[in-house]
């Protein structure tokens, strides 16, 4: 008794040319459906960056399933607990001193203490006023080894001030004090996955003896705290930035954002602005532009016009990927966002009036339930990302998420190769994209 | 410490339940909640995602909704994603947040009805419940604006309860209805896996009503009062056990007095199963019939804990189920328990769903009318 209920394929207002859609938000808000793409990271994939960090959730249990299993399919169990919230504890007058307990209660139960404790929130304690400093003291008096970092997984405050993705890339250095500076170390904040080694960035300080610090790549809880030693302090991927220069601020280090980006002038302006922060001699790109060039060359003579659809999991800037692929000949049909981050005005600007016919694609529209799983393969299709996979209904697909750590000039290269490789590689989508934080351990493989 | 864990998992919620019952049915089920919601329902609660079309749906709410009780743009946007999507009915529930600013949910229906003419219901959740409760409410508010009269037939009955949440997509509901089937009973309607809405409106013509979940216990007692009919509670595991349950569907449809054979064990603490009130104590029947084992059960969850055992336990926290464990020899429960059983307790890999999701959904056995042995679990 399996069957479609309500097809429906007319896409009228949940997709629109570029040459008619308003920046950044290009869609009428609404109720939201979610794609089972789950590739992209949450709060809990991310506060797991923390070497020998234990991780608390303090909320209810629709939304404690969620983070639980989370951890649950990255084998992660033994790093997890939870405080569910119930109706009763709103209105008890106590529900600062019964966390308190109940957190003490399982650090006591644990057989070896964690280095730090990453305790969440949820929006239900913050509507009802709850003391969570006076919790953090009293857990910090208790148990003084441990470092606690207030965290918060307050979905309904996502559209006021940082979101909660922002937030926790905050949080994840939150424990962090300042070190006598270290004029040769420098610091990547915030990703997910250690940046490319490849990568114009990497190279640099690599090449000019630098320490580079990655919590992605810090193997202890000692070598995360010597984060706290760089002069200076970087990031590469846009929910970081805030996290990374309220970092800087704090330790009162110099602050760089090198985005991902897929413009070579903004890309050379970067590299030349590293180097003069770091005092080192210049260094031309033409030589990597033209290895770009030749990537792209080569990834056209092999895609040819196959349409291309990118999605927003896949990189912060889509519209700039879309742009680069579009300005050298590449098929770029469709591009798949709710909302774009400011930095993609520009390539939004130039899209409308280069490329006008560029389809815009919301991901969380009502209609966009009954999209994808093959009603659009009329052509081929090869995407980006794992959102466009699902809704154009290809299984090639280059399976990256936020970027897939590539970076300047070096990232495009990498691109073309997962393009390349994705077009001459079919995957079975429905299971690759069902595994939760692309890079982690899942229990599912 | 109750509503505390160090390191096991936690059942879903009451507004998985009630996407999880609806899912089938053809209508728009909204959760309202700022996220969240429907990718832990999607990922973790529903396996039908891929092969079945649903609309299941989050309203999105922000902070300022939140403070303003801006309930307009919830209803706005309701209307117009009905008037889009054609759902045959509409269910509101909600999470946490709107059970803080004290959503009136009764209301919302009400108005909703009236602007887009459809059947509306609004369920009482706030994401703090268990899935069995969302279940049976969804399930009930469905019956009663759906159910429609009809005669009544001998030997027929409708499989009340089923969804993925506790029987997973192994087989097990098709093999409930073959049981009947082969037993001479016409299955008039399954609620609600694999019957259409229309099946499910004529379940008044079944003459007794299998619970085979207790998230369909409120709904079996509502059609005993409008339709007539008698339920039993029980899923036909293993040989012995199923056959059982046969005589107390031919008792019940003859007396009309509902029954509850899995309750009749004496079981000791020395076996446990863990899990769903129904489901479990039907598999420790089983247990005990067909293997001679003396079972116990320890339900983390129960609507109506009078159709279990007086050996059974409700175990409402961690340390309690730990403190279970450790009184028993063997152990049958998901295994996202097994860090808390002790060492020299056996344990039995019997995952459920509504549990761990997806982890081991691959290991749920179909044990419907299956003779267990102990060789099949090594003992």
């Amino acid at each position: 008794m399996l069957k479609k209920l309500t097809p429906h394929q007319d896409m009228s207002g949940a997709e629109i040319k570029i040459k008619d859609a308003v920046f950044p938000s290009p869609f009428e808000t609404g109720l939201e459906f979610s794609a089972p793409a789950r590739g992209p990271w949450n709060i809990v994939h991310t506060g797991m960056l923390i070497p020998e960090s234990h991780q608390i959730f303090a909320c209810a249990r629709g939304c404690l399933r969620g983070v639980i299993l989370t951890a649950a399919e990255m084998n992660a169990m033994n790093r997890m607990s939870w405080v569910s919230l119930e109706e009763n504890d709103l209105f008890s007058g106590k529900m600062e001193s019964d966390l308190e307990e109940s957190c003490a209660h399982i650090l006591e139960q644990m057989p070896g203490k964690p280095k730090a404790v990453l305790l969440f929130i949820s929006c239900v304690h913050l509507f009802a006023g709850f003391d969570f400093t006076i919790v953090l003291e009293h857990l910090q008096e208790r148990f003084p080894q441990i470092d606690f970092i207030d965290c918060y997984m307050h979905p309904t405050m996502r559209k006021s001030g940082l979101t909660p993705d922002q937030l926790m890339r905050q949080q994840l250095f939150a424990p962090l004090k300042p070190l006598p500076e270290n004029k040769t170390a420098v610091a990547i904040l915030g990703n997910d996955r250690p940046a490319d080694p490849e990568s114009f960035l990497c190279n640099t300080l690599k090449n000019n003896g630098l320490q580079l610090y990655d919590i992605t790549l810090c193997k202890d809880y000692e070598e995360y705290r010597k984060i706290g030693e760089s002069s200076l302090m970087i990031a590469t991927y846009p929910p970081a930035k805030a996290g990374a220069e309220h970092l800087a601020k704090r330790m009162n280090r110099k602050f760089f954002y090198f985005p991902i980006s897929y413009s070579y002038a903004e890309n050379a302006g970067n590299q030349k602005k590293l180097i003069d922060l770091l005092g080192l001699p210049s260094v031309d790109p033409e030589e990597q532009i033209k290895k770009a060039e030749e990537a792209l060359a080569n990834a056209k003579s092999v895609i040819g016009d196959m349409a291309i659809e990118i999605d927003y999991t896949s990189t912060p800037r889509p519209l700039g990927l879309a742009r680069l692929l579009l300005e050298h000949g590449f098929n770029v049909k469709r591009v798949y966002a709710d909302v774009f981050i400011g930095e993609e005005k520009e390539d939004f600007e130039y899209l409308k009036a280069n490329f006008p016919e560029l389809i815009l694609t919301a991901t969380v529209h009502v209609k966009m339930r009954f999209s994808g799983k093959g009603i659009r393969t009329e052509e081929p299709i090869l995407a980006i990302g794992q959102k466009a996979a699902y809704f154009s209904g290809t299984g090639k697909f280059v399976n990256i998420v936020a970027g897939g750590g590539a970076h300047g000039f070096e990232g495009i290269v990498r691109m073309c190769e997962w393009m390349i490789e994705a077009f001459q590689n079919e995957k079975n989508t429905p299971e690759v994209i069902k595994l939760k934080g692309l890079g982690c351990e899942s229990c599912l493989l | 410490m109750k509503q505390t864990a160090r390191i096991i998992s936690i059942y879903a919620s009451d507004t998985a339940g009630v996407c999880s019952m609806l899912y089938e049915l053809g209508g728009m089920t909204i959760v309202h909640d700022a996220s969240g919601c429907n990718s832990t329902y999607s990922t973790h609660d529903e396996p039908r995602w891929y092969q079945h079309d649903s609309m299941i749906y989050i309203s999105a709410l922000t902070e300022t909704d939140a403070i303003l009780g801006n309930d307009a743009r919830l209803v706005d946007d309701i209307v117009r994603a009905a008037e889009e999507m054609k759902p045959r009915f509409l269910a509101l529930c909600g999470s946490p947040m709107p059970m803080m600013i004290g959503t009136d949910f009764d209301a919302l229906a009400t108005e909703l009805e009236q602007k887009t003419g459809l059947p509306v219901f609004g369920l009482h959740t706030n994401g703090m419940n268990s899935y069995l409760n969302g279940a049976s409410q969804a399930l009930c508010a469905y019956l009663k604006r759906f159910c429609i009269e009809v005669p009544k037939e001998k030997k027929s009955v409708n499989i009340i309860g089923a969804t993925p949440l506790d029987f997973s997509l192994n087989g097990s509901v098709g093999s409930i209805r073959s049981w009947l089937k082969d037993n001479g009973y016409q299955v008039v309607s399954c609620m609600a896996m694999g019957s259409s809405p229309e099946e499910i409106s004529r379940a008044g013509k079944a003459s007794v009503n299998l619970v085979i979940s207790s998230c369909g216990l409120a709904a079996a007692e509502y059609l005993k009062k409008r339709f007539g009919a008698p339920w039993v509670s029980g899923v036909p595991y293993g040989k012995s056990f199923s056959a059982q349950l046969l005589n107390a569907l031919e008792l019940a449809e003859k007396t009309g007095i509902c029954q509850s054979p899995h309750a009749a064990r004496t079981g000791t603490k020395k076996v446990a199963v863990v899990g769903e009130s129904v489901t479990a104590s039907s598999f420790a029947a089983a247990l005990e019939t067909d293997c001679g084992l003396s079972v116990r059960v320890l339900c983390p969850q129960a609507l109506q804990p009078s159709i279990l055992a007086d050996c059974d336990s409700l175990i409402d926290c961690e340390d309690s189920m730990a403190a279970a464990f450790a009184e028993a020899d063997v152990v049958f429960a998901d295994p996202l328990f097994e860090p808390v059983c002790p060492r020299g307790t056996i344990f039995i890999r019997h995952p459920h769903e509504a549990f761990s999701g997806r982890c081991f959904s691959g290991e749920i056995r179909n044990f419907v009318c299956r003779e267990l042995k102990r060789e099949m679990f090594s003992l």
